[in-house]
């Protein structure tokens, strides 16, 4: 095993990856830029590095300053959580080459899942199931009419260089198509230098489903069960549920199977996601493979009881998988609801700034993985992902009541966060029924909100004047308003031994 | 004190007094059973004719929102004694316009200079934070008059941007 890891990474994400070095006995190493010395990463861990300034490409992606602070502080291995470094082939073989094991798959298979029509190639020579379509870019428009036909409208138009949305068109109908060529081949153009465009089947509304997979360096792929991850905004997913609401035990089964062939098609090992699109007659496609460890990894953690970080670093050490596919079980139900510095006033743009108060929910059936904490500042050059907040449950019924119950103890002040926003999923009547498609949130959005109550509404207005109140004779208010209440235990039990002394000498 | 306060845009007229540690309220003229503690600061704990409720107050720039569970409401307070204008600015198309910063961030890219003439949604100014550019559009057709915020100023929300004529 390992003795010192380095975390490549910041935010919650390098806290989690750091918890689980100390679960296991093994030393830590952060790295930080100008803007996080004072984060909480660089605060739990045992050593920590400084990269450079806050711009990515001078910290947490200069891969020579990362590989200097590895040499520097004796770390055997590296993490690299997700984004940044983690999914660039160029890093795992830098890591190679310095000797330092890099915790994930081999650079060969990120390289075969980095490129979208690539990896589409692969899995059709490989017999999986991708979405009806071409996988080379289209030589004309004739040719383009031909395949629409063929497989039938309506169909997408996709970037092969894409990414985003950008270079994306739906079309209806053959006579749409002609235009949408020319606009998507222009738009792609402009986006990534690159004007090829294929073509896919569209499927309407799909649900956004995802496999779990882990295959040690001994040859043996296992998988961990789905992620239902339809909630989306923006290509940015907000919440996230273990299992899926309509995938059964057979679907599971099958899905997880053709999980396990991509991966094996692609040389994997250590920790994967697979990407499906599912139809609404449960149809599954490959979409991609993400070659880390996902932001929602813990809804699974807590449905099968692992601990995927552990799994990881066990891996990368050389260990054998100390369980089979028949030892995996699906216990409960687990939601991760992403709490990110947004502005629910003004369409959910960043909020960054100073965390002057922050109250955290615990209790039952709660884990919350965080990156921040009160006083500190949330920089602006980064993701505003703050932290996971992950309900569980013996069922989904119980997993949401617990959720909403923690929500309401959830607290950020100082800056805005888009708390408010799960109350609403999470209560939404076709959420509580398990239908949620890749849409939902934008209809959801686009609603009018039922929020306003009248209750809570005189409640507020009384809390305000109370508020404004105190606010203008903060003097006068060392009254009953400031009264501690440190009453100790201790003294009600002496109390209470009183009594019954009392009752028993009678 | 009396105040006006709205939550949500509905408005409520609270008379509040208190003596002695006990709160006397008056919300529309019912009185209600109250007693208030803070529990620490922006954190209210609050009773209600028996009922109890934990308020947390929100302070953004000059936004106030007010929580109660995980609910959240705008709030704005008054003192219906004092004649302080609502907030400035009524929007009209009369005049010059001043763009506004909608989120804290960096100016990354200036798209027009001084004195260039404007269409009505035409992009400004772009303002990048956390991964997200914001493209601050102009509300009329006019004239650049002023570029307040150059290309790599930081800025906080509600900083003014530019001036259009």
């Amino acid at each position: 095993m390992f003795k010192k890891i380095l975390i490549a990474n910041r935010g919650e994400i390098a806290v989690r990856v750091i918890r689980a070095c100390r679960e296991l006995g093994i030393a830590s190493v952060a790295v930080y830029s100008d803007v996080d010395r004072a984060s909480l990463h660089v605060r739990k861990a045992d050593e920590a590095y400084h990269l450079g300034r806050a711009a990515a490409a001078e910290s947490y992606l200069n891969i020579e300053k990362i590989l200097e602070a590895a040499k520097a502080s004796g770390a055997e291995a590296i993490h690299p959580g997700y984004g940044f470094l983690s999914e660039n082939p160029v890093f795992a073989r830098a890591c190679a080459e310095a000797r330092l094991k890099f915790i994930g798959p081999p650079a060969s298979a990120m390289q075969m899942m980095g490129s979208k029509t690539h990896a589409r190639e692969q899995m059709a020579k490989a017999g999986l199931p991708i979405v009806p379509g071409t996988s080379r870019p289209l030589q004309s428009p004739e040719e383009a009419h031909e395949v629409a036909a063929s497989i039938g409208y309506p169909i997408m138009l996709k970037a092969a260089a894409g990414g985003g949305g950008k270079g994306m068109r739906l079309v209806h109908e053959p006579a749409e198509l002609n235009s949408a060529l020319q606009s998507a081949t222009s738009e792609a153009q402009r986006a990534f230098g690159d004007g090829s465009v294929y073509i896919e089947k569209a499927i309407l509304n799909p649900r956004h489903i995802e496999m779990q997979v882990l295959a040690d360096e001994q040859g043996h792929t296992v998988y961990l069960g789905e992620r239902e991850c339809s909630l989306q905004r923006r290509h940015q997913k907000v919440l996230e549920e273990a299992p899926s609401p309509i995938v059964d035990i057979e679907m599971r089964r099958r899905m997880g199977e053709v999980a396990v062939r991509v991966a094996q098609a692609a040389g994997y090992t250590n920790a994967g996601t697979v990407e499906f699109l599912v139809d609404p007659k449960k149809n599954f496609y490959f979409l991609e493979m993400n070659t880390r460890l996902q932001v929602e990894h813990p809804v699974t953690e807590l449905v099968t009881g692992l601990d995927l970080v552990h799994l990881q670093i066990r891996i990368a050490a050389g260990e054998k998988l100390a369980f089979t596919q028949d030892d995996v079980r699906i216990r409960g139900h687990a939601i991760e609801c992403r709490i990110y510095a947004e502005d629910p006033d003004n369409n959910y743009l960043p909020s960054p700034g100073k965390i002057t108060l922050l109250l955290a929910p615990s209790g039952p059936g709660i884990r919350r993985d965080s990156g921040m904490y009160e006083g500190w500042t949330v920089p602006i050059d980064y993701d505003p992902l703050l932290a996971k907040l992950i309900g569980y449950g013996t069922d989904r019924e119980q997993a949401i009541s617990r959720l909403v119950r923690a929500l309401n103890e959830y607290f950020v002040g100082g800056i805005k966060t888009n708390i408010s926003l799960f109350r609403r999923i999470l209560q939404d009547e076709d959420f509580q029924r398990g239908r949620v498609d890749t849409s939902f949130l934008d209809r959801l959005l686009g609603s009018p909100g039922s929020g306003f109550q009248e209750r809570d509404s005189q409640i507020a207005a009384i809390a305000a004047g109370v508020f404004a109140h105190l606010d203008a004779g903060s003097a006068s208010t060392n009254g009953r308003s400031h009264t501690p209440t440190t009453e100790s235990f201790s003294t009600w039990k002496k109390l209470a031994r009183l009594e019954i002394l009392k009752e028993s000498s009678q | 004190m009396l105040y006006d306060i709205t939550i949500d845009g509905k408005n409520y007229r609270l008379e509040l007094e208190r003596s002695e540690g006990r709160w006397r309220c008056y919300l529309d003229g019912s009185e209600l059973q109250v007693d208030a503690v803070l529990a620490r600061p922006d954190v209210l704990s609050i009773l209600i004719g028996g009922k109890a409720y934990e308020i947390k107050r929100e302070r953004v720039a000059n936004d106030t929102h007010l929580w109660v569970g995980s609910l959240r409401y705008a709030v704005d307070v008054r003192d219906p004694r004092s004649l302080r204008s609502r907030r400035a600015g009524l929007s009209s198309d009369e005049g010059p316009k001043r763009l506004l910063a909608s989120m804290p961030g960096k100016v990354v890219r200036v798209l027009l200079r001084e004195t260039a003439s404007v269409e009505a949604g035409q992009g400004v100014l772009v303002v990048e934070a956390m991964k997200m550019q914001n493209e601050i559009r102009s509300p009329k057709k006019g004239i650049v008059q002023k570029i307040v915020a150059d290309e790599g100023t930081a800025v906080n929300a509600g900083d003014l941007l530019a001036i259009i004529e």
